[in-house]
């Protein structure tokens, strides 16, 4: 399988103002040194907890934030090291869709500038080309290209987003962050959506990473899933095995905790995971999870566990492991 | 004649004893500029003593706006309430004045919502916020208050309740506010009703589970009823006792949490579910049967079937006027067409 994008020894920290004179600047590690790649034409699902770090690794991938230490190859070549016009270019092939479709769309620009917007900056085709294309990518995300002189609040929210795709698809691009995608829409304009994202993905065979919260989304939606808890991965495999035989114990809490759509034995569920997801500034000892872990050991509050290859592909961080 | 108030009023609740609230007939709208936006049609609902009703629904379909008329909190103008009555222990609470309702609110009948952050004072501590509540309503010093803030604090699972009375809001995490805003709500010798308006939406699902286990293991332990206000079928599965699945302003389906998961009747439900990526079916599915079409503009909507231009069953007879009641079985009621099979040629 050829390799889009590797990351290596990722990290991404921010410096917060500190409140007092003298006193040291608190850091917030928001990545905190993760390796993985992504195949060509896969959907990695990315899935955690608010403050996992889980959406300031899509924007550092696409150098939207720094990179305090690591590396981040597109098709072998480091991102950061290229120079404006290398990136811009390299730019056009990944995109971006954001969660709310309400503020990432300008509300002063029609639809139809909105979408041509992406070719201009690119300087690529003549005003009619980009019109053509417009009305191509309309029709391909299920928008009247009639629309096209509407301004987006003239639209639902299912349709906003529909139109935030079809920003990301106006320059063809290879690769697709989805940054909570679906999470702001009514689960039956969810589930259109999602269906769009697959239908896209099974014509132009993009590689997808899609980043959310909610597991039955990622699940449903991804071939491969990384689970991420405080900044770190604590679990990854390919979906069939992560679903059936998932292994760290947080992965366990996550998918316990997600309500099921049947009322049946609800009152024999399995245990609730107790306590707050703590502070990425100050994160506790050892393994990050081990203060809410059922299973936690002494060794577990004294070292952080390695990211271990259990079988081919899934790799998992917990000291139960040994 | 007091003696003789009191006996009639106390015959009257005999004869509903289990019913804490009912709601008959009830339409509110809002009256804007674009035109009047019928957010609740002739809604009847009720809560019995110790029992969980959810009503759920997409954005727009009047949930919480049917909460909302339950304590007076429809701002009007620009809202009317058209027709209707909210009948709690006996009264209709839309013949209080400002001052009785006031005296309900928070006591008998408790609301949280969505966003905890923003429904607690940050200027004032927890423990303060709580206190306020118990002596808004009756009678007692401060200091006993406290204590009772205290135990309720012990109550909603609040790890070191003494120190934390002493914490501002920002202090608290997430979790922590929703139980500290749970607190508030149980805040009285005897909670009646609480109205849970999306209480575990802005939540993270480890915590949301947590938060879901507390409202249900609280409303065991003092009989609490409950009215929970949701968009999310899972919380729905994992709460209720009864459900009302609305659409536009319309009830849908009722019933029992069993039955509707078990034998969902209306297209709409059949489609909510089949929306969910969690539905078991889709195990290995590559694409989710999703309802076409969107949501239609409050605005327009006359007196079809709000989901005929939605529906894989819409019919003519949908077109032209809102279906009665079918009683499928004991408590499981549908409003449809299709399902009561008028209208098929």
């Amino acid at each position: 399988m050829e390799k889009l994008l590797e990351v290596k020894n990722l990290k991404t920290y921010f410096t917060l103002k500190s409140d007092r004179i003298g006193s040291r600047p608190e850091v917030v590690k928001a990545v905190n040194d993760l390796s993985f790649d992504v195949n060509k034409g896969e959907i990695l699902g990315i899935v955690g907890e608010s403050g996992c770090g889980k959406s300031t690794l899509g924007k550092t991938i696409l150098k939207l934030n720094h990179k305090t230490e690591g590396e981040i190859l597109f098709k072998g070549s480091e991102i950061f090291d290229l120079n404006d016009k290398d990136l811009k270019d390299l730019r056009r092939k990944m995109q971006m869709v954001f969660q709310d479709p309400f503020s990432s769309l300008n509300p002063r620009k029609k639809v139809g500038s909105l979408l041509a917007q992406p070719m201009q900056i690119h300087k690529l085709g003549t005003k009619e080309e980009i019109d053509a294309k417009i009305d191509e990518i309309m029709k391909e995300v299920g928008i009247n290209p009639v629309y096209k002189g509407r301004f987006p609040h003239q639209f639902s929210g299912g349709q906003r987003q529909r139109i935030g795709i079809a920003r990301a698809l106006m320059l063809n691009p290879e690769f697709i962050i989805c940054d909570e995608a679906v999470s702001a829409l009514d689960v039956s304009i969810q589930a259109q959506v999602l269906n769009l994202l697959l239908d896209l993905h099974d014509k132009y065979k993009f590689t997808y990473i899609f980043i959310a919260h909610d597991l039955a989304v990622v699940e449903f939606i991804s071939t491969r899933i990384l689970v991420m808890y405080l900044g770190k991965i604590v679990e990854t495999a390919e979906k069939k095995e992560l679903v059936g035989n998932h292994f760290h114990p947080y992965t366990k809490a996550l998918f316990d905790a997600f309500p099921a759509t049947d009322p049946k034995g609800r009152d024999e569920r399995a245990t609730v995971l107790m306590g707050d997801v703590p502070s990425p500034i100050n994160p506790p000892s050892g393994c990050y999870f081990h203060p809410r872990c059922p299973r936690a050991m002494d060794k577990c509050k004294l070292e952080y566990p390695p990211l271990k290859e259990v079988s081919p592909g899934h790799k998992v961080a917990c000291w139960l492991h040994e | 004649m007091d003696k003789d108030a009191y006996s009639s009023r106390k015959l009257a609740s005999d004869q509903n004893k289990d019913i804490l609230l009912s709601m008959e007939d009830i339409s509110v709208s809002f009256y804007t500029h674009r035109g009047i936006v019928k957010a609740v049609r002739n809604l009847n609902l009720q809560i019995k003593k110790g029992e969980t009703l959810a009503l759920v629904g997409e954005s727009g379909c009047g949930k919480s706006v049917t909460a909302h008329t339950i304590n007076q909190l429809v701002p009007m103008p620009p809202g009317k309430i058209e027709s209707g009555k909210v009948i709690f222990e006996g009264r209709n609470l839309l013949d209080l004045d400002d001052k009785e309702i006031a005296s309900l609110r928070g006591d008998r009948i408790s609301m949280i919502f969505q966003e905890p952050m923003t429904s607690l004072n940050p200027v004032f501590r927890i423990g303060d916020q709580i206190a306020d509540v118990f002596m808004a309503h009756h009678d007692i010093k401060k200091d006993e208050a406290m204590e009772k803030t205290v135990k309720l604090l012990e109550l909603v699972k609040i790890p070191a309740p003494e120190r934390r009375i002493k914490d501002y809001p920002h202090q608290l995490s997430g979790g922590m506010r929703q139980r500290a805003m749970i607190a508030m709500a149980l805040a009285s010798p005897e909670p009646g009703l609480l109205i849970a308006d999306e209480p575990t939406t802005a939540l993270d699902v480890t915590i949301q589970a947590q938060i879901l286990r507390l409202i249900n293991e609280l409303k065991q332990d003092i009989n609490m009823s409950v009215l929970l206000i949701t968009h999310d079928m899972g919380v729905v599965a994992e709460t209720a006792d009864k459900v009302i699945v609305m659409y536009a302003g319309r009830k849908m389906e009722e019933a029992d949490v069993y039955s509707l998961f078990e034998n969902p009747s209306h297209p709409y439900t059949q489609g909510l579910l089949n929306s969910l990526p969690s539905n078991k079916k889709y195990t290995n599915a590559t694409r989710l049967e999703a309802i076409k079409g969107t949501i239609p503009d409050l605005l327009t909507i006359g007196n079809e079937c709000p989901f005929e231009n939605r529906c894989p069953h819409a019919m003519t007879v949908c077109r032209e006027s809102f279906p009665d009641k079918t009683e499928l079985a004991d408590g499981h009621s549908v409003w449809c067409y299709f399902v009561d099979g008028k209208g098929k040629e």
